[in-house]
């Protein structure tokens, strides 16, 4: 399998990947490892006629202190995230999740902005970075914006980003609370989550529990009114609207939900 | 577009279409016919190699994404006399491979674990082979020449590719 014909186009430098960007309008498609971009263009599920290839820009590939909040370059891969020192002391929940994307080869390959510009719900990082209540920064031709994990998903493989606008850097606030835990459940390690939950502190996000990564709102609400973490994760598929698929149909979504809030948020209290 | 990379240490150029995986670079461009098309989805690892030391699905990588670079392949591992690479040898002495056609993905695989942690547990080496199917279950015998090669010390420095 090869992808339907297109024209490859290399940037060496964030500037030239707009204005080529900007060129190819709604043709292009920025390129970083491209671990869920070309699969999807060999199936013919993404079609592009230009790939602005973003892969040798260093300037995006950093994981910086920056007091308050850490800044991870879009362009980090998922290897560096998870063997980073700097988050596995500060964000042990965004090193611990990379370190489950896929396998080796693909975290080697795999970036952070890919993931998440990719917008697949299926996918660990969205929901990791919901929450944590990290905010996007995007550069587009008329300059750079922030963008709060809340509302950059907006559906299915759907963003905040307009077309043109690069993903640059995720500026994660350092946790205030300590608890962290990831859980997913899959068939085989190299599979995306049946369901999958993050939890940092009472912030709870799931994977794969409706067209974006969700936050369990219900659950949340419980932990703050004193539930316990079982009584909690009762709540965790409450307005969520899981996909129903070849691996599994909503109720067992649903209860794989409630298992796996109850693992992580008692998993999380015990690292509190 | 002509691509420009570096196999085993040697430098192969091409002018190839842009859509072309460096897996079809390696094995028609190069001639270099090791890596195997297995699963061509990014799932099985057949198609692994070493691109900057790192193991990567060849299959999942544009050859334009590999210009410039250094890539290794099973077939650079041996040294140009012949002998053959610690994991090689591991690989025939644990009897780690039944057909043998995942075979090259799970040793460019294993020397890419090597060359971050050269001893590895065994539960470490299962988790880093995550990315590499074998067909015939073959796996016991994997996970004993992966650690086999670790106590010979096959480390990243032994890597001889040319």
């Amino acid at each position: 399998m090869i992808p339907a014909a297109f024209t490859y186009q290399r940037a060496s430098s964030v500037d030239e990947a707009l204005d080529l960007a900007a060129q190819g309008g709604e043709d292009a498609k920025f390129l970083a490892g491209g671990h869920s971009l070309l699969p999807l263009m060999k199936l013919r599920l993404a079609v592009p006629e230009i790939l602005v290839d973003i892969g040798r820009l260093g300037e995006l590939s950093y994981i910086r202190d920056d007091g308050s909040h850490i800044a991870v370059g879009a362009l980090t891969s998922h290897d560096e995230v998870a063997t980073s020192g700097l988050l596995a002391s500060e964000l042990p929940l965004l090193a611990h999740a990379a370190g489950q994307v896929g396998d080796p080869q693909v975290r080697h390959r795999g970036t952070i902005g890919g993931s998440l510009a990719h917008a697949d719900p299926a996918s660990d990082l969205p929901a990791v970075i919901l929450a944590l209540d990290a905010t996007l920064v995007a550069r587009g031709p008329s300059g750079s914006r922030e963008i709060g994990a809340g509302v950059f998903f907006r559906g299915l493989f759907e963003t905040e980003l307009q077309p043109g606008e690069l993903l640059t850097e995720i500026r994660i606030p350092k946790p205030q609370a300590a608890g962290w835990s990831f859980q997913k459940f899959t068939k085989r390690a190299i599979d995306w989550a049946i369901v999958g939950v993050a939890v940092q502190g009472d912030s709870v996000a799931l994977v794969n529990m409706g067209q974006t990564p969700v936050r369990a709102s219900a659950v949340e609400r419980a932990l703050a009114s004193g539930a316990a973490p079982r009584e909690a994760a009762a709540q965790a598929a409450q307005d969520t609207s899981p996909p129903e698929d070849l691996n599994a149909g909503r109720g067992y979504r649903e209860h794989l939900a409630r298992v796996l809030v109850g693992r992580a948020l008692e998993e999380s209290r015990s690292r509190a | 577009m002509k691509v420009s990379v570096t196999v085993n240490g040697s430098q192969v150029a091409a002018e190839v279409e842009d859509r072309t995986l460096l897996v079809h670079f390696l094995r028609e461009q190069a001639d270099l016919t090791a890596t195997n098309v297995g699963c061509d989805t990014s799932s099985c690892g057949a198609c692994t190699v070493l691109m900057d030391g790192q193991s990567v699905k060849s299959c999942t990588v544009l050859a334009a994404q590999a210009d410039g670079r250094e890539v290794v392949t099973v077939e650079g591992l041996a040294t140009s006399s012949g002998e053959m690479h610690p994991v090689q040898r591991a690989f025939r002495a644990e009897h780690g491979l039944q057909c043998g056609f995942c075979t090259p993905g799970m040793v460019m695989a294993t020397v890419s674990l090597l060359a971050v942690n050269a001893s590895p547990t065994e539960e470490q080496v299962r988790s880093a082979l995550e990315g590499n199917l074998c067909r015939c279950t073959g796996y016991h015998n994997i996970v004993r020449a992966v650690l086999a090669a670790a106590r010979d010390g096959a480390t990243a420095s032994e890597r001889r590719p040319g």
